[in-house]
């Protein structure tokens, strides 16, 4: 049973496609996570911190955005993104930059739900703490930032490996595009995965997924070692 | 009461309250409350667990604010609370770390106050030396023990040299030995002039280590005596129905 | 350290915006593209992006961007503006939407046949028959519990030839598509083949797909009808009406349009013959007079008493138009 996917594998790695699809999934997904970064993490600071009226709400909208089905996500954004739709005049169907703006979308609720819990978590005691250590407001909420950051790490991670994961955005936005030598490929691992399954060459689709596996499981390890040497600091 | 002895004089006073009323939702959780804190003493609290110590500890610490009565540090009526902050330091009874090294936490209330990196070193340093748990500098305070971190909490509050030390049941629920380094840490900074007041509902820790005793029950004052005289001859029946060991009524 | 921290946030906003912008800009100074929207089986055989798409590219220098995405869906991409052309094999379909404005210029590009497949034994005996009498054979077969039918039942191009087979045998689709024999899959062509190889059942398949799939040893199943009229798959580009789509690219529609129904054609008659022993598509410049017919019959559209692979108010360019 493995010696078809072992082949494939061989294939692979000789496939310049294969790099140019690998490294595309970094790419979309890594700038999908880190514009989910930009706008989540004030976001997620603001629930945290300050109380306002619908703050609850709020939270409670995030988090059950994380559970949104990523083709459902992905139809959503389509009918928004088509050119005869309301944001049709971004020109952002079937491009990289589309996938991006969608892939941030679905994590970002990761980024806010995460920090925003962090921050509850520990609120009230650590604000204490470093009122009577000394600190004023303005300290006691940057440490209160501090202590809530090994959040941000961990929820970062996770936000691209569901970014780098997932397919409905992916191909409701992209396309799947390849051209070889194209300027404007939109095709990734998730979707090329789909592509081959759907054409019977089930032993490519695997070969594809072990990267995608690989990938994630590399990052993981990454900031892992990150967290743990920040934390001993 | 005799709030004061009677060869006391006003400028031995650290931290006097007057007349401090504390409610929540409504309910008094301190009535009434006059006490002075002398400088340079061990002051104990001792009670039943909802007399009200800990939130008697907080208002000395400006954690809470009482909505009646006076506040005076040092002869004067404190406005500024982050002024008294950053004299009066509390450790409170479940020792909270911050997500870091202990060397981190302990140096925490110093790179608040601008020092620079080769006195905060110096001072952790000692601090560490003082709790004996120098060897565990750059190791992560959440992994050690309770009894550690309890340390570690203190060792931060030392390590800022506070006028005032406020300690809620520090040694709650720890190991004799534990207990030791504590207690020990606890009489060596009062030697050197630092105010200090403890809650605790261990009577033989408050005889141990305390000058002054004070009976707090339902958020009362019942009677304040020295360690000696409130356990050979406790004046009034709660203090003395307290001590003979009918203590979870 | 909190300095550290605003500055890795002011960091991150920069990296996003800048890498944005590259690539957005990347795309200013590349080839010209066009966006085509296509059904996954004939996606799926590998033609357009393996043979069309590079050959046009070194001919012209223009970017096809094939969108695969099942006949239903590429027609409401191109509504919605988000194709310059479509590329599909349902007539009937096509013919509704030149009807009501949006498609311009329809060329038949090629054809091949479908084909019934269903298990070596053939418990239906239909065997080389004819198209409409095997589906009335494989319908009493079913009825008599020897036979099952497996349709696609998701508006494809297949499945719309499907419903005209039933119809042409005197069946009422909608109501034999609830009958025990007739299963449904709702899902593409390659899936499809696979159940149906699991139960042993029958199937309409487009040849490219059962090939692909024979040849990969993923299913036992045998062409059993693959002659007949009906049986014609005739495939056809249409491009999208500029003033329904927003859209500008006509003109180099028409000029890749013109190109597949001249050089394009005889990349179409080769693709497959080395993979397969025998082509997946016949260019509709090589039919013969026969099958030229079955094209007119099934594939052509009424224009005034005339039959044509495009009414005249519906084209546009310096193109040459089939008629009868």
């Amino acid at each position: 049973m493995f010696e078809e996917p072992i082949n494939a594998f061989h294939l692979i790695f000789s496939s310049q496609e294969v790099y140019e699809i690998a490294l595309r999934s970094i790419k979309v997904s890594g700038v999908a996570t880190l514009m989910a970064l930009c706008y989540g993490l004030p976001l997620g600071l603001i629930i945290g911190f300050f109380r306002f009226p619908g703050r609850v709400q709020l939270k409670s909208f995030f988090n059950a955005m994380l559970g949104v089905p990523t083709v459902a996500l992905g139809l959503l954004l389509y009918l928004m993104l088509v050119p005869k739709g309301p944001l049709g005049s971004l020109g952002l169907l079937y491009t990289e930059n589309g996938i991006s703006l969608g892939q941030s979308l679905l994590v970002a609720p990761i980024i806010v739900s995460f920090i925003a819990n962090s921050i509850e978590a520990v609120e009230k005691d650590i604000r204490e703490l470093a009122y009577t250590l000394g600190a004023s407001n303005l300290q006691a909420s940057l440490s209160l930032i501090r202590e809530a950051s090994n959040g941000v790490v961990l929820s970062t991670i996770a936000a691209f490996n569901r970014a780098i994961s997932e397919l409905g955005i992916a191909i409701m936005i992209g396309g799947n595009i390849f051209v070889r030598d194209g300027a404007y490929n939109t095709r990734v691992l998730t979707t090329a995965m789909q592509m081959y399954v759907s054409r019977g060459e089930t032993d490519i689709a695997l070969a594809l997924g072990l990267i995608l596996i690989g990938i994630v499981f590399t990052i993981s390890s990454i900031s892992n070692y990150i967290h743990g040497k920040l934390a001993g600091d | 009461m005799a709030v004061l002895e009677e060869n006391e004089q006003t400028s031995d006073v650290k931290i006097s309250l007057r007349n401090i009323w504390k409610f929540y939702d409504g309910n008094a959780v301190l009535k009434n409350i006059n006490l002075d804190v002398l400088r340079g003493e061990i002051l104990s609290i001792i009670g039943n667990s909802g007399a009200g110590k800990t939130t008697l500890l907080r208002i000395m610490a400006f954690l809470e604010r009482a909505e009646k009565g006076e506040y005076i540090y040092d002869g004067t009526a404190v406005e500024n609370r982050e002024v008294i902050r950053q004299k009066v330091t509390m450790v409170f009874q479940k020792p909270i770390m911050f997500n870091s090294s202990v060397y981190a936490n302990v140096s925490y209330g110093l790179k608040i106050r601008g020092n620079s990196r080769g006195e905060i070193d110096k001072k952790v340093k000692r601090a560490l030396k003082a709790v004996k748990l120098e060897e565990h500098a750059k190791r992560r305070a959440k992994s050690l023990s309770g009894g550690e971190q309890q340390r570690v909490s203190l060792a931060r509050a030392i390590a800022i040299d506070p006028e005032v030390l406020l300690l809620d049941e520090p040694t709650a629920n720890l190991d004799p030995g534990n207990v030791q380094i504590i207690e020990n840490t606890i009489k060596e900074l009062a030697k050197s002039g630092t105010t200090i007041v403890i809650s605790t509902h261990n009577l033989f820790q408050a005889k141990r280590i305390s000058e002054r005793v004070i009976h707090l029950h339902d958020g009362q004052i019942i009677e304040i005596s020295t360690a000696d005289k409130i356990f050979s001859s406790p004046e009034s029946e709660l203090t003395k129905k307290f001590i003979s060991g009918d203590i979870y009524f | 350290m909190v300095r550290s921290g605003i500055t890795t946030y002011l960091l991150i906003i920069v990296v996003v915006i800048f890498s944005l912008a590259t690539i957005g800009c990347s795309q200013k100074d590349e080839p010209e593209v066009m966006t085509i929207s296509t059904t996954t089986s004939l996606y799926d055989t590998g033609l357009l992006e393996d043979a069309i798409a590079p050959a046009f590219k070194e001919k012209t220098g223009i970017e096809l961007h094939f969108i695969p995405k099942g006949t239903g869906a590429a027609i409401q991409d191109a509504k919605n503006g988000a194709a310059d052309a479509v590329l599909v094999h349902a007539p009937s379909v096509e013919f509704s939407f030149i009807e009501n404005g949006y498609g311009l210029s329809r060329k038949v590009i090629a054809y091949n046949f479908f084909t019934i497949v269903g298990t070596p034994e053939d418990p239906a005996g239909i065997k080389a028959s004819d198209p409409i009498t095997a589906m009335k054979k494989i319908a009493e077969a079913g009825r008599e519990g020897k036979a099952i039918w497996v349709s696609r039942d998701d508006g494809s191009g297949t499945n719309v030839k499907e419903q005209a087979l039933w119809e042409m045998a005197g069946f009422d689709y909608e109501k034999i598509k609830n009958e025990p024999w007739f299963r449904n899959t709702g899902t593409g062509m390659g899936k499809t083949l696979l159940y149906t190889n699991n139960i042993g059942g029958y199937t309409l398949s487009d040849m490219g797909t059962y090939l692909k799939y024979r040849k990969d040893g993923l299913i036992d199943l045998e062409v059993l009808v693959d002659k007949g009229e009906e049986l014609i798959n005739i495939y056809s580009i249409i491009a999208v009406n500029p003033e329904k789509s927003g859209r500008n690219n006509l003109d180099r529609v028409i000029e890749f349009e013109k190109w597949l129904s001249t050089e394009g054609q005889q990349i179409l008659a080769n693709y497959g013959l080395k993979e397969y022993g025998r082509a997946l598509f016949y260019p509709v410049s090589q039919a013969d007079e026969r099958t030229y017919q079955w094209i007119v019959e099934h594939g052509f559209f009424d224009d005034n008493g005339r039959k044509t692979e495009c009414p005249k108010k519906y084209r546009y360019g310096d193109l040459n138009f089939l008629e009868s």
